[in-house]
């Protein structure tokens, strides 16, 4: 097997998804032509314009449509070309897509995808680097999801398309191209709502989402040299949370870290902190640490700013170590 | 001082919203396609008759909120030619609707029930439109292919585009049609909608059911424009006018836009120049934003009378006829109430029902 990067992973699910099920359309901004990320190159000249679709610059309207092609039997797949750019369409997400089940009693349902980069460290500046995942963590109805390998990425895909309801599935920019890895065939299911152990450890969990494992796994490694044997947890889903996983997780270690790019107020490292003091209490044998992005309103452009703001394997490292050492 | 605490009189006099004619070529094209009205004369009673179940459930509704049996009701009275006249050309169960909550008559002529209807008003747990989660005539039927929609205006606008995508890439010869306010038509949705719909030449149909009030804001605080038609040429497609209390011009008129969306032609958007005689809601006053003089002067265009007496001048109906049609409407409506008021609300242990489906 050859290592696949996150982007081609993506791209291949698309392929998969979309030769298998003739309702799966493509729409968002540039995505004829392969899209800013050039994830879904080569879409359009296998599927045809009917199912990859330009649409016009209009968030909202592109989003309100593609909750109108699922009501009406089709099962879109939208591509939001940053996260940042998603608000627009906030209202039509929150609005209409989330309620459309509960308000029916059940009888209209919105299958649909909204795939979206997010995430900085490539001079994306305040506007080309934000993370939502907390604000739509916020609105039942919707699910998010946060893949941090390309076998997830391409497995989650799958299974946000087969979901019969919305899904929001984030991808982190920086690691289209960053992270490679094997992608195994045939591909086991990842379910929504499952993390995942990365590594074992009994000292410490560091609790991850999306590219901050790869930072998490690079901080357990330095600490494995220090005799601090770290577990990491890939919460992979962000809702709904994989409470068993976590609670697991500080059972084993008694110590938790969790870490997100995020801002720290309001983040997810909240309610799942939240969680084990309500479920896990009596297994923690330490303060929980959060290691997060600044209560900033966005990432700076210059490399400074970006360092700066996004937590790394050094400063998971560091409340780690304070944690094990407490 | 604000102005609400102001006499009427202080106020300045809202302009006075004159019915005007389908105009230009669309109008003309109207004319050749269909220059006689399909309509037998049964089905013009027919017609009568939902826009007068659609007047007597509102007024119903009003009495019932008043009597503290409804905590909450809006409605569209005044607006029944219009809702009657655009849902009278679709083909029910094959068209898409996503209508807004003053849209009685158009869910009626959709094939929404009367006793459904009032389920919806009491929000029991078999109104099929959300089991009493929304607010009332917050429409949703799927067999009839009424789209649910929201509080949140012009959201089904692009909701709708979609919908009409979705029919056109099954290559279903289906219709959509989208209800919304004028002051709604204001919403970046609105015109996100309209756009997307236009680029891809989509069966959309939306319908502006243009009173002059956005609650209590006169047109003239929502729009630098007279017509909301007018918004149609930044979409390159026709944009229609039409007097919205005659029903027959508004029938023909959306006869012609389902045509058009039918045969490829793309989406039109009408709007029915018309009046609700009512307040925005039951918690509403209207004397607080309007004078008693211009509602009796729309009161007169009333679009039920004007219809009644059109068909008792063609010959169509008798005096007779239609006292007693006024009568069975008043007893449909009161079994539809008696029957509803009965069925069990909600149960609380369903809160948390519906919130996600199962994996196919």
């Amino acid at each position: 097997m050859t290592a696949v990067s996150i982007a081609d992973a993506i791209r291949s699910a698309h392929q998969e998804i979309m030769r298998a099920d003739e309702r799966v359309i493509l729409l968002g901004e540039d995505v004829e032509t392969g899209g800013v990320f050039r994830i879904t190159e080569g879409l359009l000249d296998e599927f045809g314009p009917q199912r990859v679709f330009d649409t016009p610059l209009a968030e909202s309207g592109f989003v309100g449509a593609a909750i109108g092609a699922a009501l009406a039997g089709m099962r879109p797949i939208v591509e939001i070309q940053f996260v940042d750019f998603i608000l627009p369409a906030i209202n039509q997400l929150i609005s209409e897509a989330a309620k459309m089940r509960y308000r029916s009693i059940g009888e209209w349902s919105v299958p649909m995808v909204v795939r979206s980069p997010y995430g900085g460290g490539v001079h994306g500046g305040l506007y080309h680097s934000q993370c939502f995942e907390a604000l739509f963590a916020h609105v039942p109805g919707l699910k998010v999801v946060m893949p941090a390998t390309p076998a997830d990425a391409k497995a989650l895909l799958h299974t946000a398309v087969a979901d019969p309801d919305p899904v929001i599935f984030l991808e982190h920019k920086r690691s289209y191209r960053l992270i490679k890895d094997e992608v195994p065939e045939p591909l086991p299911e990842v379910p929504i709502g499952k993390a995942i152990v990365r590594r074992d450890g009994d000292d410490v969990a560091i609790i991850a989402t999306g590219l901050m494992v790869h930072e998490s796994l690079a901080a357990a490694e330095q600490l494995a040299g220090e005799g601090v044997d770290c577990l990491v947890l890939d919460l992979r889903s962000i809702a709904p949370l994989d409470r068993d996983a976590i609670i697991d997780a500080v059972q084993r270690t008694g110590k938790v870290v969790i870490t997100h790019e995020d801002h720290l107020t309001g983040g997810i490292a909240g309610e799942v902190a939240a969680i084990i003091a309500a479920d896990a209490f009596e297994h923690l044998d330490g303060p929980i640490k959060r290691v997060a992005g600044p209560d900033v309103p966005a990432m700076g452009y210059h490399p400074n700013f970006e360092k700066a703001f996004i937590p790394d394997a050094e400063r998971i490292a560091a409340a780690a170590r304070d944690l094990a050492a407490y | 001082m604000t102005t609400a605490g102001k006499p009427n009189a202080a106020r300045k006099q809202p302009p006075v919203r004159k019915p005007r004619s389908p105009r230009g070529k669309q109008a003309q094209r109207a004319a050749e396609i269909h220059p006689q009205f399909d309509l037998s004369n049964q089905a013009l009673v027919d017609l009568w008759y939902k826009m007068v179940l659609a007047r007597r459930i509102a007024e119903r509704w009003f009495i019932l909120n008043r009597q503290g049996r409804a905590p909450f009701v809006i409605t569209g009275q005044g607006h029944e030619a219009t809702q009657v006249g655009t849902a009278a050309a679709l083909t029910p169960g094959k068209d898409w609707a996503v209508p807004y909550y003053r849209d009685i008559g158009v869910v009626l002529v959709l094939g929404m029930t009367p006793y459904e209807l009032m389920l919806n008003v009491f929000a029991k747990a078999d109104d099929p439109n959300s089991g009493g989660r929304q607010m009332p005539t917050h429409w949703s039927h799927r067999d009839l292919r009424i789209v649910s929609g929201s509080s949140v205006v012009a959201t089904q606008v692009p909701i709708a585009a979609g919908v009409a995508w979705a029919a056109k890439l099954r290559g279903e010869d289906s219709v959509t049609v989208a209800y919304l306010g004028e002051g709604s038509t204001n919403q970046g949705d609105f015109h996100e909608g309209l756009n997307f719909a236009s680029v891809q030449r989509l069966p959309l149909i939306v319908v502006v059911e243009n009173n002059g009030y956005a609650i209590t804001e006169q047109q003239e605080k929502e729009m630098a424009i007279q017509d909301v038609a007018d918004r149609a040429a930044a979409y390159g497609i026709p944009g229609v006018v039409v007097d919205g209390n005659d029903l027959l011009e508004v029938y023909r008129t959306m006869q012609w836009a389902v045509h058009q969306a039918r045969t490829g032609h793309g989406p039109t958007l009408l709007e029915a120049k018309t009046y609700r005689t009512v307040p925005h809601s039951s918690d509403d006053d209207d004397r607080r934003y309007r004078t008693r003089e211009e509602l009796e002067l729309w009161l007169k265009r009333d679009p039920i009378d004007r219809f009644r007496k059109l068909l008792i001048d063609d010959g169509v109906l008798t005096d007779e006829h239609a006292e007693q049609l006024l009568n069975d409407a008043t007893e449909e409506i009161r079994a539809a109430q008696a029957q509803a008021e009965d069925r069990a609300d909600p149960d609380p242990a369903t809160l948390l029902d519906h919130l996600f489906g199962s994996p196919a």
